[in-house]
Order: structure tokens, then sequence, then C-alpha cells
């Protein structure tokens, strides 16, 4: 399970607003670049201090949690992974050749060393790091911005299975109007400084 | 054994070889004169002041002014150190972080040492403590602006890793350990060398001090290991409180990263 509610939310760059997202919904963010879209998940996931608002993760206020409790239910992907080891192995808290597999990602690739890996592959192993804390609402932030068609459509295909067994909310940042529309059915767009939702079919 | 008294004209001497160096560091635009001369000038009038302060606290010893001049001497050292970092913490925590750890550590170390070890009578009496309070705060004050200087210069640089582990859902101190082990390890090197290299590469200040003023080598030995092992603990001590206060102070009580707590100087 995993719903995701946001009350009087409030980021230096986004008036106030209020968000409902069910269990297992998803929903895409849109806007001009410098809009505060990156922002907006930081500020959900609780790691910038300049913000107002409550959040809810399964009606559990963030408050009740720790910082890092409730980071570990709201996963946040980056635009941009940091790895702070040697080896992918380093960082990822278990071992899951299926997951890997699901990602076009050999199995021997963990104990591969970060250096020698491309941005498409930071970011799907930056993913796999996620997913394997089993985070209950996803924060993903323009994760196929660097892949190349078939990996896209493997990610896609990856968050859309996780989304339905794990029931978990999504905010998914996207520049692409096709993802948007294949992804999901709620789009926000961040229209000078005020959040604004669209339902397209 | 008498000390051969120095008049001014040796000092003087001594003076322009400092001289000449800023010449020649003007000559090869090395950029350092003006600091050179500055320094040298400041430790000139220090420590005239220091020897004329002493002179008048020998002839009465009241407890009050051997406090007012410790605690004078601390908050020095804690502008000091302030002042050697690149990003340093803003507010009252700038020079309250190392203020505060070379006052657990230094103070603590020399009150132990003349109650416990030297046995002075009374213990504060100004001929023992106010030089190895000296010797216990210049030492570690080095090793805390060292250790504080690495802890926020790594967590700068490292700041998307370490975020990155926030993101994850690991805690603070499991987001900070490595650099905050770096950063202690970088301010005991120094007196682990100085230590290594006593007595076969270098001759310590204070030994040096205590021959030229006649005393016997082998005694002058003993208070130079004593000061030795004291000033390694003090520094390690005082580095460990350094970098743990340091570095609470980059996350707030929600576990974020607050490099807006730093201001670059």
């Amino acid at each position: 399970m995993g719903s995701l509610t946001l009350k009087a939310f409030q980021t230096p760059l986004l008036a106030a607003f209020n968000l409902e997202l069910a269990a297992g919904e998803c929903i895409t963010l849109t806007g001009p670049s410098g809009c505060g879209k990156s922002l907006l998940l930081r500020a959900i996931a609780d790691l910038d201090a300049q913000h107002q608002g409550e959040a809810f993760v399964d009606q559990i206020p963030r408050q009740s949690l720790t910082g890092s409790e409730w980071r570990r239910r709201v996963g946040l992907l980056p635009a941009e992974s940091a790895w702070w080891a040697e080896r992918i192995s380093d960082h990822l808290p278990r071992q899951d050749p299926s997951l890997l597999q699901s990602l076009g990602l050999p199995p021997e690739s963990e104990s591969w060393s970060v250096s020698r890996l491309s941005s498409g592959e930071k970011q799907r192993f930056g993913l796999t790091r996620l997913l394997l804390n089993r985070p209950k609402v996803l924060l993903l932030d323009e994760p196929t911005a660097n892949l190349d068609q078939t990996n896209r459509e493997r990610v896609e295909a990856l968050i859309e299975s996780w989304r339905k067994t794990q029931n978990s909310a999504v905010i998914w940042v996207t520049h692409d109007p096709a993802q948007q529309q294949r992804v999901a059915h709620r789009h926000l767009q961040i229209v000078q400084g005020n959040l604004q939702e669209t339902t397209w079919n | 054994m008498e000390l051969i008294r120095l008049s001014a004209l040796d000092l003087g001497l001594a003076a322009s070889l400092v001289l000449l160096l800023a010449i020649l560091s003007f000559r090869l635009s090395l950029g350092v004169e003006r600091k050179l001369l500055i320094a040298a000038l400041r430790s000139i009038v220090q420590l005239t002041l220091l020897g004329l302060v002493l002179k008048s606290l020998f002839a009465q010893s009241h407890p009050l002014f051997i406090a007012a001049l410790a605690l004078f001497m601390l908050f020095m050292a804690g502008y000091e150190v302030m002042a050697r970092q690149a990003r340093r913490f803003s507010g009252a925590w700038g020079m309250g972080v190392g203020t505060l750890s070379m006052f657990i550590s230094s103070f603590s170390v020399t009150i132990l040492a003349l109650n416990v070890i030297i046995q002075v009578e009374p213990w504060y009496s100004v001929q023992y403590l106010i030089p190895l309070l000296g010797m216990l705060l210049g030492n570690t004050m080095s090793g805390i602006a060292i250790s504080l200087d690495n802890l926020t210069h790594n967590a700068w640089q490292q700041r998307h890793q370490i975020e990155a582990r926030l993101m994850l859902g690991h805690d603070w101190h499991k987001a900070i350990e490595e650099i905050r082990r770096n950063a202690l390890r970088s301010g005991l090197i120094p007196i682990i060398n100085a230590m290594a290299a006593a007595g076969v590469v270098s001759l310590p200040g204070m030994m040096t001090g205590q021959i030229l003023a006649g005393s016997p080598p082998f005694e002058a030995a003993k208070y130079q290991i004593l000061i030795l092992l004291l000033i390694s603990a003090g520094t390690g001590f005082g580095a460990t409180a350094a970098v743990w206060l340091g570095s609470r102070r980059l996350f707030d009580e929600r576990q974020r990263l607050r490099l807006d707590r730093l201001k670059s100087s």
C-alpha cells in the first residue's frame, strides 16, 4: 500500500496546494525547466528545509516519523544519481538478479565499478537501488531521460508492474507528452508558480 | 648554569633574516610577504606582551587574573580555528564549535596534568599552568582547525553523495560516517608525525627551551615526553568533539543536510 496526501503544501517556487494520490495511482508533473519540479520532489521527500505544509503516506503524518523513516517510505529518484562507494554492490541493500534483468542489466553487473557506468546505466542502477528499499511512494525525476527506446520501455514496464503489485503512488516528472499519456491519467503542470491539474483519457 | 640574556640587537639580527625572506618572497612574486611580515610582527608583539603579563602575574598570581588570561588564550585559539576555515559555520557556531572542543580537551587535560601528574601546589600556579595550557591549546588548535576544515570541505564536495544516502533512508550518521572518519584522521596526522619524529629528527620546542635554560637534559626529556603525550590526547579528544559537534550541526532535526549553515569566507 502507498497513498500520498499533501495538505497546504508550499515551496519557495510554488504556491500552496493540496494533492491526493490514491494507492497505486500515477500522476505526471511537467513545467518549464527551473520552475521547481525537482524542488517539489525534494520537498516531499523532506530534503529541503524551506517548504511548508503537511504530508502523509497511508494517512501516517510525516511528523510522526524520523527523516530517514519517511524517506524510506517516500523514495526519490533524482535526475542524476550520486554514488559514494567503488562498486555497484556496495550501494545495494541486497541481491536481486531478476530485478536487474528486467532492466536489461546482467546479474554480474553488480560487481561493476561505478566509474565505468554510462549515464543510462547509472539511471537504471539508481532505480534498482531505490526499489530494493521497497518504498511505498515513488517520486521519479525524469527516470528515462538518458535512455534509448528499449531501455525506456523496460523502465516504464517495470514501474507499471511495481505500481500495480506494490500498490504504490507515483509522481513522475517528464517532458515527453507521449510518455505522459502512456504512464498516467492525471497530469500536473506548473504554470507561473501554481500547480494545475488536467485529466485526459 | 646561567641563561645568557638576549639583547635587542640579537633579536634584531634574527628579524633581519625574516626581512630577507620577505624580500625574496617579493622578488619571486610569491605574494606572502605581507602575511609573513604581519605574522612576524604579531608574534613579536604578542610574545613581548605575554612576557610582561606573566612577569606581573608571577609577582601576585591572583587566581582571577590567571583565569582571565587562560580564557583569553582560549578565545584567541577559537578565533584562529574559525579564521582558518574556508567554509565556516555561520553565527555563533562559527567560533563555538572550535572553542567548545578546545575548552573540553585542553582545559581538562591541563587540569588533570597539574593535579594528578605533576602535582603542582597550588595547581593553578602560573609558572606551570600557562605554559602547559599554551602548548596544549596551540597544538589542539591546529588539529581541530584541520579536522573541521576537512569536514566542511568534504561535506560540501560530496553533498550529492550524502543526499543520495539520505534519499535512500540512511540516517545522518551513516551518510556522513566516511567523511567524519577522514576529517578526524587528517587532524591527528600532524601530532602522530610529531611524536614519531621527536628526538630523532626534531628536538621539540619545550625541551630545547629547558636545555637552553640549564635544566638537566634527562629531566627536560621527561617533561617533553609528558607534553607530547598530553598534546596527542588533547588533540585527539578535541578533534573528536569538534568533528562530532560540526557534523551534528550539518544536519537538522529532520536529518536534512544543511549546507546553508555554512558560509564561505
